[in-house]
């Protein structure tokens, strides 16, 4: 492999962490507000949120991935595949992160919810000033590492033809014919990407339960 | 949007379907099975701290952990056949499914194992149960049952993932829905049915998985109670 290859996978590398990050600020967003839902004390929106948790999380990301492909397409947009696979991934990861912070909320003690409702906080304050601030220190370990789930399922991008990491090693693959090489390099990239954010997932989790 | 929605010919090639769906399920099936066999044997040899195998084991727990399962497909899928390997999609498909669930089950095992008090060893001992008994019925048995609902939800993950084998043309539900649509070009209904079907799959081994629980740890615990 030359230097273009590397350069080549590398600009690949680079759409690939963009399009995480992508996918985590439109998953984060969609995310939160399902989490809210979640433990709304309106049972109807509570249902809801565990509707679309359950069905995105019984559905391979693959297959969300075509029909939110096919989709746009056939409700007559022509986005480009950047705007569908965000789509996707957004949706995707809107489930996981909505069911993690539903947990985290969960699991700050009722007694502050109590508290500070004697305290006579509304809902969104005693939520915006008690719990989500505690929440936030239990919630971040496992985000973290829902990140590295996110950045190495980006790779599933590559097949509604959207030339990330992974699709760049198969089009590498195509003209080199080395599969073994190109894909232990990929892989080691992938490897480079999500190795720190497992790493700092661990450590905050253990200081966390060192700190509780 | 003036779209028609036209399900029959999708619908019409239900036999295939069903083919797919029953591939797929033999495939997870197949991979979870060795995946548990393979991911508690590592458990054990992370959790005794054996001196070589452990280093061994802990870099293929990071390696499988922090790579995605497309890539490791088509590591096992084309490199293997480049190494001179003439070996089957179906087989490919498995090998790369239990060397995935193999890495998580590892550390979701070692995780059980190490909420095991050493006073619960330590008594077993005094009473003189043999090695293998220890292991079995104070370790295995106990961390297995503690870690069970984390290891069922990475079960269902691992039957998601298996979508992924249609990319190596293992010809598993999303791999017939590849087919299908290119025939009848009506790929959202198509991806839609598989989708639902996706969905049922996922809800019958959750239950599936919760009925095997109730045969095999009988006794009923609250939650948080110390083994």
């Amino acid at each position: 492999m030359s230097g273009n290859y590397f350069l080549y996978l590398g600009t690949a590398a680079l759409w690939t962490v963009g399009l995480s990050l992508m996918a985590m600020v439109g998953g984060g967003l969609l995310g939160f507000c399902i989490a809210l839902l979640r433990v709304s004390p309106v049972k109807p929106f509570a249902w809801a949120a565990i509707a679309y948790i359950q069905v995105v999380q019984g559905i391979p990301l693959l297959v969300l991935l075509f029909i939110s492909y096919f989709g746009f397409s056939i409700a007559g947009f022509n986005p480009s595949p950047l705007v569908t696979v965000v789509i996707a991934f957004s949706v995707y990861s809107a489930a996981y992160l909505g069911e993690i912070w539903r947990g985290s909320i969960q699991s700050v003690s009722k007694t502050q919810w109590e508290a500070s409702s004697c305290l006579g906080f509304p809902r969104h304050l005693q939520l915006r000033q008690i719990i989500l601030p505690q929440a936030v220190r239990i919630a971040t370990p496992p985000t973290v590492g829902f990140m590295v789930q996110l950045v190495k399922n980006t790779s599933l991008a590559s097949v509604v033809g959207f030339i990330e990491l992974a699709r760049a090693g198969q089009i590498l693959n195509n003209t080199l014919f080395q599969p073994f090489t190109v894909f232990i390099f990929v892989a080691l990239i992938y490897f480079c990407l999500c190795f720190p954010l497992s790493y700092v997932s661990k450590k905050l989790e253990s200081s966390y339960v060192a700190n509780r | 949007m003036n779209y028609i929605f036209e399900f029959s010919d999708a619908l019409a090639a239900w036999p295939r379907l069903l083919e797919g769906l029953i591939y797929t399920a033999k495939l997870t099936v197949a991979s979870i099975a060795l995946g548990f066999f393979l991911g508690t044997f590592a458990a054990i040899v992370r959790h005794q701290k054996i001196p070589v195998l452990n280093s061994v084991v802990s870099v293929y727990v990071e390696v499988i952990r922090n790579t995605p399962f497309l890539v490791q497909a088509f590591l096992v899928f084309f490199g293997l056949s480049t190494l001179g390997l003439r070996l089957s999609a179906e087989f490919c498909a498995v090998l790369a499914l239990t060397l995935n669930a193999g890495a998580y089950t590892c550390e979701i095992m070692r995780a059980g194992l190490d909420s095991v008090h050493r006073g619960q060893i330590e008594a077993a001992e005094a009473m003189g149960m043999t090695r293998p008994a220890i292991y079995w019925n104070i370790l295995l048995l106990p961390a297995t049952e503690r870690v069970y609902p984390a290891l069922t939800s990475q079960f269902v993950l691992v039957m998601l993932s298996s979508s992924i084998t249609s990319q190596i043309s293992a010809e598993e539900l999303t791999g017939v829905a590849n087919i299908i649509q290119s025939e009848t070009f009506r790929s959202f209904e198509v991806y839609l049915i598989i989708g639902v079907i996706y969905l049922a799959l996922s809800f019958a081994f959750r239950f599936a998985f919760w009925a095997i629980g109730l045969v095999i740890f009988p006794r009923k615990r609250l939650l948080g109670t110390s083994l």
